[in-house]
């Protein structure tokens, strides 16, 4: 497949203004099928199982069922991503099920300033030191030959 | 000709890519630019959020120097990619990424990336440069601030660049077209910079049903980078030195948390511990036979050599590590029992964070790591400037640490004014990985921001020369639109080949006469000099692709990419007569390392006017 869409539960994303697989996939194989307003996977034997259209899509409409010719079936490996966490639950092949819940950052979605509270440096353009060094690297200067951190 | 509006676009610095070292440029150089009120664009063929090599996430940090604890020097991370590459390694180029990253992880960090901390708030090491991160959402973090540095407003997405604009011996942009409405893109910047990714499927994949895009790295990074600066004539350096990753096989998983954190062994079934009882086979390949720890070809070889004996299948002995660390706390129910849990979760984590084809692989066979081995195997070689590879474009060193032979002007520029790289698309720099690569796209943002500030190059463009340029990038659709209507079977058709057809043609070449799975890594001159024959069909050939929508133009230029990937690949494996990294590709007429007269880069240039490829060697200079 490897991803695929649940027919009953896509609704195309209607109501957005985007589809957010097709949106989303680095690949470019999921497509919206605009008469049906139904997403499915263009060329499943490209697909990396990057897992990106099952972790976004909006109705949980998307699952993953492993590449056909060299895994057996029956197993199920489905995320379910928050803001701020991710859950995993394993479906093994014999039945027996696993759950895991990792972070996935620490900052509220879309935060992330790009000096990172740093100073900025001296904003020489034709210095070493890149935008918020030296303070970023954690030492008093830059590493250079016959600086702290060199040899 | 197909009915495409022209768009152009006009910026003074064009960010070619997404991925971690374009959202590295980017960051850096829109600080850079607005001081100097310069514009900035980004233009990506997928979504930012989760585009290049980083977009399903990662499990570990692979480069971090750790210099504010003092424990490591800028030497040591060079030695360390020196000896891991045979001695085939820019120095200067190495250290001035070791230098900033450090600073890149810490932004990360600030960013919102989780690090994994120790109960004295140290980061937790996987190894000795590597640290343990819950990395699912990486790259949207790293992302998140290049958006919020340039502005939605200066990033375009779904626009996949093809071919560079060129002003003279200066680059002066690039052209390409919307994958989702009739668009071409003409981008004219005062400097480009490409991070385009580095290239898969180049050769034949193990997989080649369903799973043919379970790679270990992901399918479309598609040789981009490496096109785009042949064709704009820049010099190119490494073109031999492929990667092959040793992985859990089919699927992929990355072993380093079991090799490293959980130190586990690898065995062949039949041959046993092939680390332990080939070692004198390393006596072949001084010095670097010698240095710990030992390169990760040599690893791949002694493995190979297994293999290719038939004494598969080659396994992690995952219960043994586990086990192992079980016995030291085996009189302490309650804390085994905790250990045991975290060692599970820190296990899958593993592969749930950047290959989660390895949980299903492993959850399907019913595997449970803590009670069976799994195997592993070499996967088809991939070319990967920020890995273990180190193919890519030959670029300035910076001021204050380059030997003069290897600066001119600014730092991370190729041969080719005004046009930069890193990450993938920069060589013999290896092991900058995911942290590295935007620590250099950083280096390469500020300097090519400054070299707009201190040159402030003017283009002038031919717009004949662009129309040309846009007919030829169309025409596979027109070559379908006028000739798939003749066959009841728009696939076999005798006037034109699609581009899934043309991959697996140069697939099955590179296969079969460059050394990839089948040829169990071997070649010598007399296959490389058919496979250049079977090359130069398909590169006459590759003129009569064909495309049916938008996605598939885009797949026919990103074939016609690994087409020319792969012959850069073949002319420098040919140019090298000798063996240098044996678990990378094994010429069986030069069988054997040769110091003395290869211990040498080899570069080559495409001259687009004379279509003549020029190879020649380089010294390699020491800075320690």
């Amino acid at each position: 497949m490897p991803s695929y869409v649940i027919q009953e539960k896509c609704d195309g994303c209607k109501a957005l203004d985007k589809t957010a697989c097709q949106h989303i996939c680095p690949n470019d194989l999921m497509v919206l099928n605009k008469d049906a307003m139904k997403a499915f996977n263009l060329e499943p034997e490209m697909c990396w199982e990057c897992y990106n259209c099952v972790k976004i899509c909006p109705n949980q409409a998307i699952e993953v069922r492993g590449y056909a010719d060299f895994v057996p079936l029956g197993a199920q490996v489905t995320p379910m991503r928050s803001s701020d966490s991710i859950m995993w639950t394993i479906k093994f092949r014999g039945g027996e099920l696993k759950r895991f819940k990792f972070p996935i950052r620490t900052t509220a979605e879309g935060s992330a300033v790009p000096n990172g509270a740093f100073n900025e440096g001296a904003g020489d353009i034709s210095a070493a030191e890149l935008f918020t060094e030296p303070a970023s690297t954690g030492l008093a200067e830059l590493a250079a030959p016959g600086r702290t951190g060199w040899q | 000709m197909a009915n495409f509006e022209t768009v152009e676009v006009t910026t003074d610095l064009l960010i070619i890519g997404g991925g971690m070292s374009a959202c590295g440029t980017a960051v850096e150089a829109a600080y850079w630019a607005k001081k100097h009120n310069l514009k900035v664009t980004l233009v990506d063929k997928a979504a930012v959020d989760r585009s290049g090599a980083v977009a399903m996430g990662l499990s570990a940090i692979n480069q971090y120097v750790d210099l504010r604890s003092g424990k490591n020097t800028i030497k040591d991370y060079v030695d360390y990619v020196r000896n891991d590459l045979m001695g085939i390694t820019r120095e200067d180029l190495v250290a001035n990424i070791a230098r900033h990253v450090d600073s890149t992880v810490h932004l990360f960090e600030k960013w919102g990336l989780p690090i994994w901390k120790d109960a004295e708030g140290n980061y937790v090491h996987e190894g000795r440069w590597q640290l343990m991160i819950n990395g699912e959402s990486y790259k949207v973090v790293v992302a998140e601030a290049a958006k919020n540095a340039l502005g939605m407003e200066n990033i375009i997405e779904r626009v996949f660049v093809v071919e560079p604009l060129m002003d003279g011996d200066k680059i002066s942009g690039a052209v390409g077209f919307s994958v989702r409405e009739n668009k071409f893109y003409v981008f004219k910047a005062k400097a480009v910079y490409i991070g385009a990714g580095g290239a898969v499927h180049v050769f034949k994949p193990r997989s080649s049903g369903e799973g043919l895009g379970r790679a270990w790295y992901p399918p479309w990074n598609s040789g981009s980078s490496a096109y785009f600066t042949m064709k704009a004539g820049a010099e190119m350096t490494c073109q031999e030195v492929r990667f092959i990753p040793v992985r859990f096989k089919d699927a992929y998983g990355p072993v380093g948390a079991w090799f490293l954190l959980f130190k586990s062994r690898a065995i062949s079934a039949a041959g046993g511990e092939y680390m332990a009882l080939r070692k004198d086979e390393l006596e072949k390949w001084l010095p670097y036979g010698k240095v710990k720890p030992i390169p990760a070809n040599l690893r791949n070889w002694l493995g190979m050599l297994d293999t290719m004996e038939g004494l598969g299948p080659t396994y992690m002995k995952t219960e043994e590590a586990i086990q192992k660390i079980a016995e030291d706390l085996k009189d302490d129910p309650k804390e085994y029992k905790r250990k045991m849990k975290e060692l599970e979760a820190e296990a899958w984590e593993d592969f749930l964070d950047m290959t989660i084809s390895q949980a299903i692989l492993w959850a399907s066979t019913d595997v449970f790591p803590e009670k069976e081995p799994s195997e592993i195997a070499a996967a088809e070689p991939y070319f990967i400037g920020s890995h273990s590879g180190a193919s890519g474009a030959w670029v300035s060193g910076p001021k204050d640490l380059a030997p003069k032979e290897y600066f001119w002007g600014y730092a991370n520029m190729c041969t080719v004014k005004g046009l930069f790289a890193a990450g993938d698309a920069s060589g013999a720099s290896s092991h900058k990985f995911s942290s590295g690569s935007h620590a250099e796209g950083r280096i390469a943002g500020k300097s090519a921001i400054e070299y707009i500030v201190k040159e402030n190059p003017t283009h002038k463009y031919d717009q004949a020369a662009i129309d040309a340029l846009k007919a030829k990038i169309l025409k596979p659709l027109d070559i379908f639109e006028q000739y798939s209507k003749e066959t009841t079977d728009p696939n076999i058709n005798p006037n034109y080949i699609r581009p899934k057809m043309f991959m697996f043609r140069l697939q099955k070449i590179m296969d079969e006469y460059a050394g990839g799975v089948s040829a169990q890594f071997k070649t010598n001159k007399f296959l490389l000099e058919k496979g250049m024959q079977l090359l130069s069909f398909l590169k006459e050939d590759s003129v009569k692709l064909a495309a049916a929508d938008l996605h598939e133009l885009m797949r026919v230029w990103e074939n016609v990419h690994r087409m020319w990937q792969a012959e850069a690949h073949v002319r420098t494996i040919l140019f090298r007569e000798e063996t240098r990294w044996p678990g990378y590709y094994f010429r069986a007429d030069t069988p054997t390392i040769n110091n003395e007269k290869w211990e040498k880069f080899v570069n080559l240039t495409y001259d687009v006017k004379a279509d003549k490829w020029n190879m020649f060697t380089r010294d390699i200079l020491h800075i320690f």
